[in-house]
């Protein structure tokens, strides 16, 4: 068999809606096309977690604290998923992790704006976990089994990350005046970052075409862009507040709402590197790594003890 | 043929005999991947444990603190299995054909193909 013959077969399987397990035949690209975007995703899980930790000592409850930090539990878990569909296609953790603290793998722009306010949590759970819920309830019918499984986890839980978000500003919106202007000054804030979330326009995203077509990605950047737009428009008025968008406008022939136009030149600039704390944040990430330099060398040390001298794990037995 | 396009890959879900990191775990000090584990979770008693995701970790037992702490958040399981990569075998997807195709042609071994009078019931 000829590497087209290969090339037929697999195309066969995506039409006939056939996952793709690890350890079938793949184009190469296909390979390559998941690693980035699978690590990608996984590397926003572990980012993500750095502007909402920020907010974990100062969260106004015990009760918000106890959420803020089951949610961020949460994305440490969803990262580990996408890191281990992310391994099944032969790339090691190491050099994941490496890519990242390198700078070379790219995560979502979104973690590179900071949190400024106790309400931006809140913002950051109604419109920045909800426009990934978009992405991410499309990407449980990816063609890749192993990131299709991990994405079925990760909605699972994804849903209570966006509704304590919602419910948070809720609060804020039917408080005092000063919690209503902090609660429309975060969405004011995280709206366009967030719709940038979506990617560039289909005419302009370079990877869009092929990945519909190995169904990877069901529908595409502007798809999802519109169908977050017609949801929240809807939501926001339940908070009584406003989406910072002149030209947003219901229009009857495409039944969908019109919105303006994103800054791409923001988008560009942020993706690059050059957003308000894209180097702050790698540093973060790049410090957790070194200063657990100890804890990786305690384990592997009392690992080898063990070895040595092993003792039955607990719950071995009852394995049987 | 077949050898130049097939790239063969021992990490996580269906891993052969290599999966997992390498033989000799840790024996760099720690510095390079912990050993790769395959988790399964009984979600309730009496159903069977079932495959849910992998991770690393030194020794079992780490393996199984990580996988409570990773799967089983919102009470999904009541009882944890943790095995090391490498000790799963797996069949080739390039065996399917001499491995699964003989069961297709022999539709009798389905009640269904057995056509029975109505006042038959039940069975």
């Amino acid at each position: 068999m000829s590497v087209q013959d290969f090339d037929k077969i697999f195309q066969d399987k995506i039409d006939n809606e056939i996952k793709i397990e690890p350890k079938d035949w793949m184009p190469d690209a296909y390979r390559k096309t998941n690693i980035r975007q699978i690590s990608q995703h996984a590397h926003s899980e572990i980012v993500g977690m750095l502007p909402e930790g920020n907010w974990i000592s100062r969260a106004p409850s015990l009760k918000r604290k106890a959420i803020l930090i089951a949610k961020v539990q949460d994305e440490a878990g969803h990262g580990l998923y996408l890191y281990s569909a992310c391994e099944t296609l032969g790339i090691t953790r190491e050099e994941t992790i490496n890519d990242l603290h390198s700078g070379k793998a790219k995560y979502s722009s979104i973690f590179n704006y900071p949190t400024l306010t106790w309400a931006d949590i809140g913002a950051i759970g109604w419109l920045v976990d909800g426009a990934a819920i978009m992405n991410q309830v499309m990407l449980t019918r990816t063609s890749y089994g192993p990131y299709a499984r991990a994405m079925v986890r990760i909605c699972k839980e994804e849903s209570f990350h966006q509704r304590q978000g919602f419910e948070s500003l809720l609060v804020l919106s039917r408080g005092t005046k000063e919690q209503k202007e902090m609660c429309q000054d975060a969405i004011n804030r995280w709206w366009w970052p967030a719709l940038m979330m979506f990617g560039p326009h289909d005419s302009e995203s370079t990877n869009s075409e092929q990945s519909m077509k190995w169904k990877i990605k069901r529908k595409t950047n502007d798809e999802l862009r519109q169908n977050f737009v017609d949801m929240c428009v809807d939501q926001v008025k339940v908070l009584e507040m406003k989406l910072p968008d002149e030209k947003l406008k219901w229009n009857e022939e495409r039944q969908h709402y019109d919105f303006g136009e994103i800054n791409w030149d923001e988008f560009w600039q942020v993706v690059k590197g050059n957003g308000p704390c894209n180097k702050q944040r790698l540093d973060a990430r790049r410090k957790a790594w070194e200063e657990g330099e100890w804890v990786r060398e305690a384990a592997a040390a009392h690992a080898e003890k063990r070895r040595v001298k092993p003792q039955t794990p607990k719950g071995a037995l009852e394995a049987a | 043929m077949m050898k130049d396009f097939i790239r063969k890959f021992y990490y996580g879900d269906i891993p052969e005999e290599k999966g997992g990191n390498n033989n000799s775990p840790l024996g760099d000090g720690g510095k390079s991947d912990w050993p790769l584990w395959e988790v399964f979770i009984r979600s309730k008693q009496g159903l069977d444990h079932k495959h849910v995701g992998s991770l690393h970790a030194t020794d079992a037992q780490m393996a199984i603190e990580n996988a409570r702490d990773v799967y089983t958040r919102r009470m999904e399981g009541v009882s944890i299995w943790v095995v090391e990569s490498k000790h799963i075998h797996a069949t080739k997807p390039e065996e399917a054909g001499e491995l699964y195709e003989p069961a297709a042609d022999k539709i009798y071994r389905h009640p269904t193909f057995y056509d029975l009078p109505d006042e038959v019931n039940q069975m």
